[in-house]
């Protein structure tokens, strides 16, 4: 197994006592970009979510690797070290904790860092990051997520794939509740964050983000399987004709 | 705690920890024998060589307290034994304004907490009081110029007696309010006296740090602020004591007299070591356009009774309060305010935030009353309660008496735990479930502790993650 991937080998997963993924096979290398499209209900979030170590998300089965190591089983923080980032679908509020004062923490944390950077340097990385992303200085002081539109958390969320720059990138729904203009900037985001040193997986239902990501790969997942892998083409199928076919 | 602050540099934990529980070898002066009777009371009158007055004021309210039976409500006293306790204790040393003349270890202790430090740093005037009186008394010389008063109670009553007869325990909290004050009233010692004479606004603050090291001992602190119209105050204070095997009590008065036009933030920081009662009568009357803010963070102790009370005399006076309460293993904090709106216009708001542990119980017991003819009169109550495990519980008792019908009153009440969507976004950030649990906390009493001097709500935010790991501050 390649030491430059995030591999998931026949993973098994179910929630509440029910089998939802019944045994997924993926590799992601990196400086590829992968896409796992599929109908709602299909496993798509299950899968994010069981990648990430989160509570209620029982791996029975198969194996995730990171870089060649074993991830399953790990506390949600310590998969999250070994630089594996999931952007959310929809990213939870904390109150009374004002964004930077989270990233600048998170940012120790997901670059290995010891201690935080100083206040006013992390500032000015943390401005630059909210230039590109076209957010206003004044998220900086606002509460984590708090009174975030659909389109800020989003923004906000790739934000993060820019500052901590992860060696593999799990985007759950970054496209959904995005206007034309926010899905335009918040692709750019991950455009800019992408490359050698870091593997995609991008969870959509839909082709429009996959247009600006162009993805290496696609995969069509249902009913906790892929049953179709192939190129960007397939999206393009996928925009056409549905998932019909497939179920 | 005064003092927070200060010490942050790179403290660990475990330094941190013990700066609270510094326990000194027991040395006095003078001490009174154990229990409370009029010779007692006598004594200690004598032994502070009062007036005749503040003598007579003392048998009262002795009388008084005899006379009343045990609260019937609220948290359980029954173990609290105040024949078996000293309530009088004097250091060694005299009072003074130089640190360099207190006894050597009496000095260590404050210096270890960061006082004279804080006091050259950010405070208009600092205060430390070990055992049952007041040991240093410091106040930047242009504010005297300006005739702010800062002194301990029992200086004021040889130095202004006549501000001490008009405003103390007369009004304001009188010796037969409750058993308690009534407690106080016979046996009261130290404190703070600060007047800020009209039109005078001190920006930076006057703290005081109350110390307890005696065991098996009552601290009666009587702080009394008069803030003359137009005039601006902060006062602060910090309380600790080392943990010993022997209950004591905490039973302080603070009578606060915001006039006309005038704003008085009052800021308390308790931290008490957990086998410390801590039952408290604190009262502010609010004239005219004044503004009363209470802000308070209650840690440690094992039982506290603590409900600040504001009434709005006047047109348009303002009460604020805020409370951050936590209540860990064995601890019960009955926590709560009182606004009482006597006037057309005024305003009040309540914010109150507890947080239990390990079995902790937290109670949130107010008192919200509008009389006839307050038109105009707002008020809004919000209680939060958050719950870190499922052993820890907590509840809320607001008691409504609203007697005016063109009146806007709130209330809201939240309980809830640390949400797994919470904890899974920040783990999945790299962040520990710990750090994580802590960051969640501080967010949730964030709305008081930006209320703090930044020194004080780094340390307060230190001191509730070391609670919550269990490490607690004190005992």
């Amino acid at each position: 197994m390649a030491k430059n991937s995030l591999a998931i080998k026949n993973l098994h997963a179910s929630v509440e006592g029910r089998e939802i993924l019944k045994g997924i096979d993926l590799e992601v290398e990196k400086g590829t970009v992968h896409a796992i499209m599929g109908p709602n209900g299909s496993g798509k979030s299950t899968l994010a979510s069981t990648l990430l170590g989160r509570s209620g998300y029982a791996a029975t089965k198969g194996d995730v690797l990171a870089d060649g190591k074993s991830i399953l089983g790990m506390p949600t923080d310590k998969i999250a070290r070994m630089g594996v980032f999931l952007s959310m679908q929809s990213p939870a509020e904390i109150g009374g904790v004002s964004f930077s004062s989270f990233l600048r923490v998170a940012h120790a944390a997901m670059t290995g860092r010891e201690k935080p950077l100083g206040a006013l340097e992390f500032s000015k990385l943390l401005d630059a990051e909210m230039e590109k992303m076209g957010m206003d200085k004044s998220f900086a002081s606002r509460y984590v997520n708090e009174g975030f539109s659909g389109g800020e958390k989003k923004r906000a969320e790739i934000l993060q794939l820019g500052l901590f720059r992860p060696k593999y990138a799990i985007l759950d729904e970054t496209d959904s509740g995005l206007d034309v203009d926010a899905l335009k900037v918040v692709a750019q985001g991950i455009n800019r964050s992408k490359g050698p040193h870091m593997g995609v997986l991008v969870i959509t239902h839909y082709n429009r983000i996959l247009k600006y990501l162009k993805p290496d790969f696609v995969h069509i997942l249902v009913n906790g399987k892929i049953v179709k892998s192939g190129g960007a083409k397939l999206a393009e199928e996928i925009e056409e004709g549905g998932y019909s076919k497939y179920c | 705690m005064m003092i927070m602050g200060i010490r942050l540099k790179n403290d660990s934990a475990v330094a941190d920890t013990g700066k609270y529980s510094i326990r000194n070898p027991v040395r006095f002066a003078f001490e009174t024998r154990k229990g409370i009777d009029e010779n007692i009371v006598k004594e200690i009158s004598a032994h502070k060589n009062e007036p005749e007055w503040m003598l007579a004021k003392r048998l009262a309210s002795l009388k008084v307290y005899n006379s009343k039976p045990m609260p019937s409500w609220g948290p359980d006293l029954s173990e609290l034994d105040l024949e078996n306790i000293v309530h009088f204790v004097k250091a060694e040393g005299e009072r003074t304004s130089d640190w360099k003349e207190l006894p050597g270890y009496i000095k260590n202790t404050f210096d270890k907490l960061g006082i004279p430090e804080a006091e050259r740093n950010f405070l208009a005037g600092a205060g430390a009081m070990y055992e049952s009186e007041v040991v240093y008394k410091g106040i930047k010389k242009n504010l005297e110029e300006q005739g702010v008063i800062y002194t301990d109670t029992d200086s004021a009553v040889q130095e202004y007696p006549e501000l001490v007869k008009k405003y103390f325990m007369t009004r304001c909290v009188p010796a037969n309010d409750n058993k308690f004050a009534a407690l106080h009233g016979a046996l009261w010692s130290g404190g703070s006296f600060v007047y800020v004479p009209a039109g005078v606004k001190v920006s930076m603050p006057l703290q005081i740090y109350f110390l307890m090291n005696h065991p098996a001992f009552g601290q009666y602190e009587h702080t009394l602020i008069i803030a003359e119209p137009g005039s601006q105050v902060q006062y602060i204070e910090g309380c600790s004591a080392p943990l010993y095997a022997k209950a004591s009590v905490h039973s302080a008065v603070v009578e606060i007299f915001a006039k006309r036009g005038s704003k008085v933030r009052y800021t308390s920081i308790q931290n008490w070591s957990k086998n410390v009662y801590n039952l408290n009568t604190k009262r502010a009357i609010v004239e005219e356009n004044a503004l009363m803010e209470w802000v308070g963070g209650t840690l440690g102790s094992g039982v506290t009774m603590l409900y600040p009370c504001s009434v709005l005399a006047g047109r348009g006076a303002r009460a604020e309060h805020m409370n951050v309460a936590f209540a860990g293993a064995g601890q019960v904090k009955d926590n709560g305010a009182k606004v009482i709106h006597l006037a057309p216009d005024t305003t009040s708001s309540v914010i109150s935030k507890s947080i239990c542990k390990d079995g902790g119980f937290a109670n949130y017991r107010g008192l919200l009353s509008i009389a006839r003819g307050c038109r105009g009169a707002k008020a809004s109550v919000r209680c939060d309660a958050l719950m870190l495990d499922s052993k820890s519980h907590s509840a809320t008792q607001p008691h409504l008496d609203i007697r005016e019908k063109d009146v806007v009153v709130g209330h809201e009440a939240t309980a809830g735990r640390i949400s797994e969507e919470q904890l899974f976004y920040l783990q999945s950030r790299g962040i520990s479930k710990d750090d994580a649990t802590a960051l969640i906390v501080r967010g949730f009493i964030e709305p008081i502790t930006k209320l703090l001097p930044l020194e004080y709500a780094v340390e307060f935010n230190r001191m509730i993650e070391l609670e919550m790991e269990g490490k607690g501050v004190v005992g």
